[in-house]
């Protein structure tokens, strides 16, 4: 049981996907415009993922291991679907606020990564726990986000006004520069966390754990003897 | 307008104003991870926009001919699947027939089946509802746009690896506070093409 709870737990902090492992980039600096919408993509994303590691997992000794990433991405596209959906039929204000980085959910490397390092070679009931973990772990983080750039951005808290009345919303916070400014700051002051509890603080992309992990290393490599070579 | 300056209009926003990068924040695994070195990043944005490019001359169609108006709600899994099947043909074609371009660009086309801009601008053709051309030349935006950006961020992080650095800064965060300030340029440009 406390193994069970185990694979829970490691998604939320010590494996945080967006924070630790620092997967699913382009969504976490994309829709955190809002708090809201933080919430809106990060369940989005946790049922897709819960879902996608299910059928993975269940499935896991019937992929063949050469087309097993297509067939990753065909299983996540099918969910994808069922929750674009969904979302468009029952909160079509999310669905406005998300656009396309709704089904963009597909190439979500948190999802993909998590098929291929964990669902792929665990039994069923982990790899559920494990995407649900991942799923609140990122949501978390999303909303974190999305409720500091709404803050500073627009003076506002879930769309009720905190700071508006007395001071003028720093609009910067709500345009890309800050979405891109205020991860860096996250990731800052998690790596200054972790590094206080003894850990390795974050250097890259959450490589480790991308699908493509072996191209990106292979054309690094290739650079590195390059750069010998020439020296 | 005349279409010619609405082709014109269309590619100036899809560069600067709507750069994938930095402002639509699609591709941003290649665009941290590949563009420490200028020639590095050089290669991945000629490969995004070829995909791009090629990727949107078939799904619009498919999207347009095929799957409309009754099955719009295959458009994520058709033009996902598309677009792996096309950078496998866009590989074995060049590696057969181009080889000095599979030389360089090779290694990168892989990593571009998961990249979310080349999903993302096939859909925003749809979504803008662009027409055959006009997605054509976002599609060409789009990827220039990427490569731009890529570019000038490649030389960006080559002054970074000298500079001196806050330790709570290092790795990852100054990077993506560099991409905040290269982000924050482009903003410039706000209103150009619209």
């Amino acid at each position: 049981m406390n193994k069970n709870l185990g694979y829970f737990t490691n998604g939320l902090i010590k494996e945080n996907p967006t924070l630790r492992l620092v997967l699913g980039t382009c969504p976490t600096l994309a829709v955190t415009t809002a708090a809201i919408n933080g919430i809106g993509m990060g369940i989005s994303a946790t049922i897709v993922l819960v879902c996608s590691n299910l059928a993975i997992s269940l499935l896991r000794n019937i992929i063949p291991d050469k087309v097993r990433i297509p067939a990753f991405i065909t299983i996540i596209a099918g969910f994808v679907s069922v929750v674009q959906m969904l979302v468009k039929a029952f909160l079509p204000s999310i669905d406005k606020a998300l656009g396309i980085y709704l089904p963009l959910i597909v190439v979500n490397c948190i999802i993909l990564a998590r098929a291929e390092m964990f669902a792929s070679k665990n039994p069923v009931l982990p790899s559920v726990l494990d995407g649900l973990g991942m799923g609140i772990g990122f949501t978390a983080v999303l909303t974190l986000m999305g409720a500091i750039r709404e803050l500073f951005g627009a003076g506002t808290l879930f769309s009720l006004p905190v700071t508006s009345e007395f001071i003028s919303p720093m609009i910067i916070f709500l345009l890309p520069p800050g979405g891109f400014f205020v991860f860096g700051m996250l990731v800052a002051a998690s790596n200054a966390i972790a590094k206080r509890s003894g850990k390795k603080p974050v250097e890259h992309l959450g490589c480790a754990s991308c699908p493509s992990r072996g191209i990106c290393e292979s054309a690094n490599i290739t650079e590195k003897e390059e750069a010998a070579e020439n020296e | 307008m005349n279409s010619s300056t609405t082709i014109a209009s269309i590619l100036l926003a899809a560069i600067l104003t709507n750069n994938m990068v930095l402002s639509k924040f699609l591709g941003i695994c290649p665009f941290l991870g590949v563009s420490k070195k200028t020639d590095t990043a050089f290669s991945m944005g000629i490969a995004v926009t070829l995909v791009m490019v090629v990727a949107t001359a078939v799904t619009w169609p498919i999207y347009h001919f095929i799957l409309a108006p009754s099955y719009t709600y295959l458009e994520t899994i058709v033009f996902i699947l598309v677009i792996a099947a096309i950078v496998q043909l866009i590989e074995t074609v060049l590696k057969k027939y181009i080889k000095p371009l599979y030389n360089a660009l090779g290694i990168y086309l892989p990593l571009i089946t998961t990249n979310c801009a080349v999903l993302g601008i096939t859909m925003l053709n749809i979504t803008d509802s662009l027409n055959f051309v006009q997605s054509l030349f976002n599609a060409l935006g789009a990827g220039l746009g990427f490569l731009l950006a890529m570019l000038l961020f490649s030389g960006v992080r080559e002054r970074l690896e000298t500079a001196d650095i806050p330790e709570f800064l290092k790795g990852l965060p100054i990077t993506l506070v560099a991409a905040a300030l290269v982000s924050l340029s482009f903003l410039g440009f706000a209103g150009i093409g619209g």
